[in-house]
């Protein structure tokens, strides 16, 4: 969103289209960043039942990326990751 | 058209029935009065085919109201009282929602103490929330003001309260003339609302968050719909009266046009207001009586006008603003009246606080003090023991 709209472009009484939320990043206030290894992850899709943001991207029963526009860095998915060896495919570290 | 016996509190909710809501969410105990409590009934013995849904709180009643409005629904509540109070939250968020919903409101004091008799300090203290308040004299406005709110309030897109005063109104009876079922289907029409949230076709989100970015463009629309009102507040008065006989504006002068010396008062108190005004005029005193009925929007071009000829104006306030420089009417009058090059002096009363009675004596009193007006008081408290 860039320029931002006057009142008389509002959209009438407080309300918006749905689905908006999508456009609103969120992301930006993150202090740890989650790091997936695609080699490691067995898409379980614990990770996607879990993420409290819909961050965790799939595509076709396969997990395919995290979105950072809309991750707040929370470690629930790499809390739940199962994978043991070599270590998780989710990780977190520190946001710079 | 029937005439029949009614109190203020069976006026309202007869024009309830028959504009036949889709929603009433309510809590019919004190402080609210009876009006629910018949509505009720009505529901009960199936003469509407309103969804009625008994809440836990007012709270609750005007926050169903709100989401059954905003479902796209026409919807009705009624309260007097803290029972006003504790839907306070929730008034203004009808209003930022641009939501059409009605509220019966009998004028009942708020506590404390406790006191459920009428002072005008509910619906005074809603003043800010950007609701439409049409004041009533009698049942017969209370019925003919619920009717108009309806329609004036899905215009405007602003939710309105019609107002009674409590008990002296609300639970006496007079005679009223209702219109036909017929006739209030036809005057009110059916409701459309304007973006129903059930309208699956159009996935929307009520009730945002804004921030400092776009909170203050969305008051906006509630500025501009305040100043529309007043259009509309004007023109179904008109069609009422053309259809019905009964022509409504924002206030009712009486005996006003030559008077010298006139009281400005919301409500009941105008009905005893005119028999003292008459009997004054019978011995030769030039007074005059402006009931005010619209106080939301405030008419203040229109009664500048109006007072500016007088020579002394008494604002009667039955609710004090605890401010220090006079209850909620005599302020905005003031302020009204600040540009004119020639103005009347004004007075404020502040009377009847919980229920305490007015009668003609007092009201005479009030005249008399007026020969005199520039030595009283700027506020005075009419009828309180020292």
């Amino acid at each position: 969103m860039s320029k931002k709209l006057g009142w008389k472009e509002l959209p009438f009484g407080d309300s918006i289209k749905a689905g908006t939320a999508e456009q609103f990043e969120t992301g930006d206030w993150r202090s740890l960043k989650p790091i997936w290894y695609a080699d490691r992850c067995i898409h379980c899709m614990r990770c996607w039942i879990n993420c409290p943001d819909s961050s965790i991207e799939v595509k076709d029963g396969k997990m395919t990326g995290i979105d950072l526009k809309h991750c707040k860095g929370c470690g629930i998915c790499a809390f739940e990751c199962p994978v043991k060896k070599p270590g998780k495919a989710i990780t977190m570290e520190a946001e710079r | 058209m029937a005439i029949i016996a009614r109190t203020g509190n069976e006026a309202m909710a007869e024009a309830m029935r028959q504009i036949n809501p889709d929603v009433v969410a309510a809590y019919p105990i004190t402080p609210a009065t009876e009006v629910v409590m018949i509505f009720a009934s009505f529901v009960a013995d199936g003469l509407v085919s309103t969804e009625y849904i008994p809440v836990e709180s007012e709270h609750s009643a005007m926050s169903a109201c709100v989401g059954a409005s905003a479902a796209g629904g026409r919807v009705m509540t009624a309260t007097s009282s803290q029972g006003l109070a504790l839907m306070y939250e929730i008034l203004p968020i009808a209003s930022a929602l641009r939501l059409p919903i009605i509220i019966s409101e009998v004028n009942r004091a708020l506590s404390g103490p406790i006191n459920i008799h009428c002072d005008h300090s509910d619906t005074m203290a809603a003043r800010d929330f950007g609701w439409i308040q049409i004041f009533s004299e009698d049942a017969q406005e209370a019925y003919d003001n619920v009717l108009q709110c309806l329609k004036i309030a899905e215009k405007v897109k602003l939710p309105a309260m019609a107002t009674t005063d409590g008990f002296i109104i609300s639970h006496c009876m007079s005679k009223i003339e209702t219109l036909e079922d017929d006739e209030v289907k036809k005057f009110v029409g059916e409701y459309s609302p304007t973006l129903p949230l059930l309208d699956i076709k159009e996935p929307k989100t009520f009730g945002l968050l804004d921030l400092q970015d776009y909170y203050f463009e969305h008051k906006m629309p509630v500025v501009e719909a305040m100043k529309e009102a007043k259009k509309v507040i004007l023109e179904v008065g008109k069609e009422f009266g053309e259809k019905y006989g009964r022509e409504y504006g924002f206030f009712e002068k009486y005996r006003l046009d030559d008077a010298e010396v006139a009281i400005v008062a919301l409500g009941s108190t105008a009905g005893t207001a005119k028999v003292v005004v008459d009997d004054l005029r019978d011995k030769g005193v030039k007074a005059g009586l402006l009931k005010l009925r619209v106080f939301r929007p405030f008419p203040a071009e229109e009664l500048a006008e109006v007072l500016a000829p007088l020579k002394a104006v008494a604002i009667m306030d039955r609710s004090d603003s605890y401010n220090t420089q006079g209850g909620p009417l005599y302020t905005e009058i003031r302020s009204a009246l600040f540009d004119l090059a020639k103005k009347p002096k004004l007075i404020n009363y502040i009377y009847g606080l919980g229920g305490r009675d007015i009668g003609l004596e007092e009201i005479n009193s009030i005249y008399t003090d007026l020969a005199s007006a520039e030595k009283l008081a700027a506020v005075n408290y009419l009828g309180v023991r020292e």
